[in-house]
């Protein structure tokens, strides 16, 4: 065996090392979560912890319920937001425009998820929340304010992935469906969108994760009240900004109840993942 | 639901394209009213002093210092990485159990919220290894954020270069590793190039993985070993705090121009990408 040829393998064994890399901080991350957040969760109960719906850390009372309810909340109502736009603006660019316009409009969208989140956040607080509040009555900072901006803040994430698993379809269905005379909205409905299923629910399912993880902009705007809001219109506080908020002086107990919080972000989060990463193979697959 | 066929088309049409327009359109006017508001109070002083009264006065020079110092950090950990993994799986592998394994890693890893990074690298660098707010925890833990999109634009990439330059490589005699980084890797650097811009870009905007890590001091970092903050932190704790609304306006137009400049170099350097190999 020559010099080459033994570099060769020393290389590749360099490789297998560094390309485990992603899973293993995967794995440590994984760890430390548990390994900070589990213990006290054990130890005042994990039902307690998910149940409970006060949050008085200087009184070890740790209850998440209001805090699991605001993220379900807000989540949901970016969903209301993201998902009809988000398919709108992705049938629009692979179906009803000319291929000059999408070149302007995708590079646009694209630009959507660069902005930082604590701008989404600023524009909440300058020009939503007052909105909200002259319009609406209230104080601004709401369910609906977060739910408005985590739904334009999740529009890249479905866009990209709806537009791919739109573009991925063969030809021929469009072909076929609109030489059997269907228009082309008719062709949308009941061919391409049935079609393109399982990779546009994996692209709500990623959005769904990105706001549920979103921290900065609905830190912001949210208000951050420790109760379960009772209308649109009421502050609410997620998981994640319960976390970001106290973080910086939370110490011993405390300071653990906010990495349980940071383990149920994590599972729910690596749900979420396991069942998009199901979806879209299952499509690959299907595809041959 | 027998509406006529033609008609309900119509609509259909002109409703998407409301919604998009209107998404457009919100894109810009956040664009617009950032700048609008913002440039007035950038001039050369506010780039090249340093803030004065926890931002109330002076500029935001040491927060782009440590802007920059830190995606750098985070950059120059996390590329060799990032790309190291995109050629293993591409070149020196065939899809399998073990390939399965890292893709669904770097997927998960790319969907973890930023705030856990933050908890994470609170734990581990800042506490347990004892390295402090500094620009030494908050670069690993941008390094590990940013991971995924390096390893999944490279695999892009290295994929798309055609089959015939590795055999004609190899024909010529090439080993594979000669044939990697002599012919792959050139070929592809425009595609890798533009994971590592994006990756920039989510470095400048990040917060909640930085605010925890790298803390937030003023002073210009002197040290891996020094806190410090970055532009996006700074705009944060101005607004959040009440501290200085033009000075707020004034980082947010900074930040915005950044990353406007990040998507037009990722966008011509993709574009001239596809055009090569297509």
């Amino acid at each position: 065996m020559n010099r080459l040829e033994k570099r060769d393998r020393h290389v590749r064994l360099a490789l297998l090392v560094i390309a485990f890399s992603a899973v293993s901080i995967l794995a440590v991350i994984t760890v430390f979560m548990f390994e900070q957040g589990t213990p006290i969760m054990f130890k005042y109960g994990v039902k307690n912890f998910l149940a409970g719906s006060d949050w008085y850390p200087s009184e070890k009372s740790f209850g998440l319920w209001p805090m699991i309810v605001g993220s379900i909340y807000v989540t949901s109502g970016a969903m209301v937001i993201g998902v009809p736009f988000g398919l709108a603006c992705a049938i629009v660019l692979t179906e009803f425009s000319s291929k000059r316009v999408r070149g302007v409009i995708k590079p646009l969208i694209e630009l959507l998820a660069g902005i930082p989140s604590v701008v989404y956040g600023f524009m909440g607080v300058v020009i939503l929340v007052p909105f909200i509040r002259e319009t609406f009555g209230g104080p601004g900072l709401s369910v609906l304010a977060a739910s408005i901006i985590l739904g334009i803040m999740i529009l890249p994430t479905i866009i990209s992935i709806s537009v791919d698993s739109l573009q991925a379809i063969p030809p021929a269905y469009r072909e076929g469906s609109i030489a059997l005379g269907a228009t082309k909205w008719q062709t949308v409905r009941m061919v391409l969108l049935p079609a393109a299923r399982s990779g546009i629910i994996a692209s709500i399912i990623l959005g769904m994760g990105r706001a549920i993880g979103e921290t900065m902009a609905v830190i912001m705007i949210a208000g951050n009240a420790i109760s379960v809001p009772r209308s649109l219109l009421a502050p609410v506080r997620t998981l994640t900004s319960n976390i970001a908020l106290e973080m910086g002086y939370a110490a011993g107990e405390h300071r653990q109840a906010l990495f349980a919080t940071g383990v149920i972000l994590f599972i729910i989060i690596m749900i979420l993942n396991t069942v998009a990463n199901v979806t879209s193979s299952r499509r690959k697959k299907a595809k041959g | 639901m027998s509406l006529d066929p033609r008609l309900s088309q119509r609509i259909a049409r002109v409703l998407l394209w409301a919604m998009t327009v209107l998404t457009v359109a919100v894109l810009v006017f956040i664009i617009f009213f950032i700048l609008r508001k913002g440039l007035p109070a950038v001039n050369i002083d506010f780039l090249t002093k340093n803030p004065v009264d926890m931002g109330r006065g002076g500029g935001i020079f040491s927060t782009v210092i440590g802007t920059i110092v830190l995606t750098a950090l985070a950059i120059v950990i996390a590329t060799p990485l990032g790309v190291g993994t995109a050629i293993y799986l591409t070149e020196y592998t065939w899809e399998n159990t073990l390939t399965r394994v890292i893709r669904f890693g770097a997927e998960c890893l790319a969907g973890i919220p930023s705030i856990i990074f933050g908890l994470f690298g609170f734990i581990l660098f800042v506490t347990k290894l004892g390295f402090g707010w500094s620009i030494l925890s908050g670069g690993l833990t941008l390094a590990f954020m940013i991971l995924p999109t390096i390893i999944r634009t490279s695999e892009e990439a290295i994929k798309s270069v055609p089959a015939s330059y590795r055999q004609v490589s190899f024909s010529l005699g090439g080993t594979k590793w000669q044939t990697v980084t002599r012919v792959v890797l050139p070929s592809a650097l425009p595609g890798i190039m533009t994971g590592i811009i994006l990756s920039v870009g989510r470095s400048i905007g990040e917060t909640a993985a930085v605010i925890f890590t790298a803390g937030s001091a003023l002073r210009i970092p002197t040290s891996l070993f020094s806190s410090s903050r970055t532009m996006s932190v700074h705009f944060y704790i101005l607004a959040r705090e009440g501290i200085s609304m033009s000075k707020a306006y004034g980082t947010a137009a900074i930040l915005i121009i950044a990353i406007l400049a990040v998507n037009i170099a990722t966008y011509f350097l993709m574009n001239r990408f596809i055009r090569k190999y297509s």
